[in-house]
């Protein structure tokens, strides 16, 4: 399998931009990647394992990650809020109660966690789900409240590891929606691991491509130039996304076909 | 017709159904005994049970003995749930301790643990310790093994997530440990309220001055067979209601969970 990464930066600044997260020779027990520059990378056996390593979940094998310049010597990676693939709400809480529980962790009194988590149960489009426990709400609900309480800490990155993957297509391009729409108001840095092409182009300002696995590592990088703000539905019917699509896949396709004569699907 | 007329989910049906069958074994017992074709001494009659039941609570002779009783089952109760609760935690967090631990606690478990009773009643004497303290050891493995099992199976997305929110390992504790836990201490709480009766009764009969399980063997030991059943009775309907007790606080805690979880299940 190959993973297709994207990133959005902060803003687009090509030359004087900010260094969110970098990966100096960064290889990992599972799979290793080498990586250097001003980028973010994942791989596919991997990919989580970069997530983790970049989250400061897990140290990597050899190499250094940076954040913001500063070397992540020990313990998490405070910048960072962490979007997983499978669900990972306290399930034991309330929808409102899981968004506040980051605040107060963070030193906040209760009643201001609360009176925040329910500004961003509005903002999410969780109103009045806001005392449903996470079994009550559906997938896309439960997506949309992990993506509150990321984003409730107000982040300075946002990883997030194929977060929409277990979603059916219609609530998945609603949730792509509601990220562009989300990250278009503070323009947080965000490294979206993914294997959905589409997905990764009409998200993103740069796709990575990550090489197939076992011994995974970027193999090609592109700019994605589509105007913002972007419609999901919409931006898929550009010319601009057509030839995008085509000039990645034709890297991706080749390995994803050494994937499959290793692993045949 | 048939097949909705005992539809599962029909309560009056059911329940009428249940009283239906107390009532014919009832009457078959009664029957049984009073045509004399089995013997009233060996297996009682459900006219003198009723008898001697009502004449306790009337002549109030029973309070004493079901008060101590009581106070035994729910004191080891609470004390082996707090310290199976402690333990469980603490061994489930500190895996190099789980695994020095592992065989002794494996011992201590597999061991007919009712043969302290006479151990206990030298050390704590006849009152009402020896019995806490045989209840307390029935008690904390079933509550300390459902505890062990349940931080293990915390599931590792919400622990890292709930540390990427910036959880120190006390807020860990109270907010993901502990609730992820608690699922599995209550379906082994049912377990150890029929356990926690087991301590005090066991230990009553081995040597004591007082409590239900001292009366059924004065009971015995003059044949007094309605006496025995009546004290066996008393004793089902306040664990029944005991553990009545614990699914209500379960129901109120557990209402997170869309169903209740599974146990590891406890012997005595």
């Amino acid at each position: 399998m190959t993973a297709a990464l994207r990133s959005v930066e902060a803003e687009r600044r090509p030359q004087n931009a900010l260094e969110a997260l970098r990966f100096d020779g960064v290889t990992c027990a599972f799979a290793s990647n080498e990586r250097r520059g001003r980028t973010y990378t994942a791989v596919s056996e991997g990919k989580s394992t970069l997530l983790n390593v970049a989250a400061g979940l897990i140290r990597p094998s050899s190499g250094t990650l940076s954040v913001f310049g500063q070397p992540l010597k020990q313990g998490l990676n405070k910048d960072a809020a962490y979007l997983f693939q499978v669900d990972a709400l306290m399930p034991w809480k309330t929808a409102e109660d899981n968004i506040a529980a980051g605040l107060i962790f963070h030193g906040k009194s209760k009643a201001e966690a609360i009176a925040t988590a329910r500004e961003w149960l509005l903002r999410v489009g969780l109103h009045g789900h806001g005392r449903k426990y996470p079994h009550q709400l559906s997938g896309g609900m439960r997506k949309r409240a992990g993506l509150a309480q990321a984003l409730a800490l107000d982040p300075r990155i946002l990883l997030m590891d194929e977060p929409f993957s277990a979603l059916d297509i219609q609530t998945r391009h609603l949730m792509e929606d509601e990220l562009l729409r989300l990250w278009s108001t503070d323009r947080k840095s965000v490294v979206f691991v993914t294997h959905d092409l589409e997905e990764a182009i009409s998200l993103s300002d740069r796709v990575v491509v990550m090489s197939a696995g076992p011994a995974t590592k970027p193999i090609a990088e592109f700019d994605i130039d589509l105007q913002r703000p972007r419609e999901v539905a919409e931006i898929r019917m550009t010319q601009r996304f057509l030839q995008l699509h085509a000039q990645i896949w034709q890297v991706l396709r080749r390995e994803v076909l050494k994937s499959y004569a290793r692993n045949p699907a | 017709m048939h097949a909705t007329l005992l539809d599962p989910r029909n309560r009056l049906v059911v329940l009428l159904t249940r009283l239906l069958l107390l009532g014919g074994f009832l009457l078959l017992w009664w029957l049984l005994t009073s045509r004399g074709w089995i013997s009233p001494f060996f297996f009682g009659d459900p006219v003198g049970v009723a008898r001697k039941l009502i004449g306790w609570f009337v002549t109030g002779s029973i309070y004493p003995h079901l008060y101590t009783t009581l106070i035994e089952t729910i004191l080891a109760f609470l004390i082996g749930t707090v310290l199976g609760l402690g333990c469980g935690l603490w061994l489930a967090l500190s895996p190099f301790l789980a695994v020095v631990t592992d065989p002794f606690i494996k011992a201590l478990n597999s061991m007919p643990r009712l043969i302290f009773a006479p151990i206990f009643a030298l050390w704590f004497g006849l009152g009402i310790w020896s019995k806490v303290a045989l209840g307390v050891t029935l008690v904390f493995f079933v509550v300390f093994f459902n505890v062990f099992q349940g931080v293990r199976e915390v599931s590792p997305a919400v622990l890292a997530n709930t540390r990427m929110l910036g959880a120190s390992s006390r807020q860990l504790m109270r907010h993901v440990y502990l609730p992820s836990a608690m699922s599995w201490v209550f379906s082994s709480l049912h377990n150890a309220v029929g356990i926690a009766f087991v301590g005090s009764v066991v230990g009553e009969y081995l040597g004591s001055e007082k409590g239900v399980g001292y009366l059924i063997l004065l009971a015995e030991g003059v044949f007094d067979i309605d006496s025995v059943i009546a004290g066996i009775l008393l004793l089902t309907v306040f664990a029944l209601v005991l553990d009545t007790t614990v699914s209500l606080f379960e129901d109120h805690f557990m209402r997170w969970q869309p169903s209740a979880g599974q146990t590891v299940s406890g012997h005595a």
